[in-house]
């Protein structure tokens, strides 16, 4: 997962990116002729100072390696985030960024 | 003593509930609405979700996405408003055989401006839903496609 956050004006703007296959169950394997069992990112989340700044839930029809951008009030320079992405499959990532 | 099969029974059920317990604020931790993100049909999707298909038309709603799409797999879409009391910012895509994309909760410090990629099937119609002071105010685009993000 790579987190960009910059702060301005006392806004905080976050990019994720999360490396994720989005698998949505429906692929069918080409060569085994089977489909592919469904993985995808069911739940990101992000917290500032023990807050949770944003919460995403998110279905089969995000694009693989999902993209987010969102903002929110308060954080400065230095402060940490943490990043947290749980999947259908019980996998979770968990990243600490720091805001720039 | 000996354990009863009745009793054997029980301490079986107690102990599983006991487990089942311990496990749930894991899994309700995301609390994910699985019945919305399983409805094949926006109205079903609407309903758990909103527990409501009533939506108004605003301009309110800004949804940017592209008009023509040449890969459905990544289409950039994003939503922002300029209403007060969002609680929730949600995309769907009509066509979809899963038709609720992504839905975020937007906090008292977020700010209700999100951007993400989205996959579409086909052609489909995108539409943006914010819940706003506990009303739903949606706006909508038609997205052509020329290759298709889901299926084989």
């Amino acid at each position: 997962m790579k987190v960009k956050a910059k702060a301005k004006n006392n806004i905080t703007s976050v990019r994720v990116l999360a490396k994720h296959p989005m698998e949505t169950g429906r692929r069918i394997d080409k060569e085994s002729g089977e489909k592919i069992p469904a993985k995808y990112i069911q739940e990101l989340t992000c917290e500032h100072e023990g807050n949770v700044v944003f919460v995403a839930q998110l279905g089969t029809s995000v694009s693989k390696n999902p993209y987010l951008a969102f903002s929110f009030e308060g954080g400065k320079k230095g402060d940490a985030l943490q990043l947290r992405w749980n999947d259908n499959t019980g996998d979770v990532a968990k990243v600490e960024a720091k805001i720039k | 003593m000996a354990i009863s099969r009745r009793k054997f029974i029980n301490m079986l059920t107690v102990g599983s509930t006991a487990c089942l317990a311990l496990l749930s604020p894991i899994t309700s931790w995301a609390a994910w609405a699985s019945d919305a993100f399983n409805a094949t049909s926006p109205d079903d999707a609407y309903k758990n979700l909103f527990g409501s298909t009533d939506t108004v038309d605003s301009d309110e709603v800004k949804l940017k996405v592209p008009k023509i799409a040449e890969n459905g797999g990544a289409v950039p879409v994003s939503v922002k408003t300029n209403l007060k009391d969002v609680e929730s910012i949600t995309i769907f895509v009509k066509d979809n055989p899963q038709p609720l994309t992504a839905t975020f909760q937007i906090s008292a410090k977020t700010i209700p401006d999100i951007s993400t990629r989205i996959r579409l099937a086909q052609t489909s119609t995108v539409t943006a839903v914010i819940k706003a002071d506990g009303k739903l105010y949606s706006k909508s685009q038609e997205v052509k496609v020329t290759i298709g993000g889901c299926g084989g």
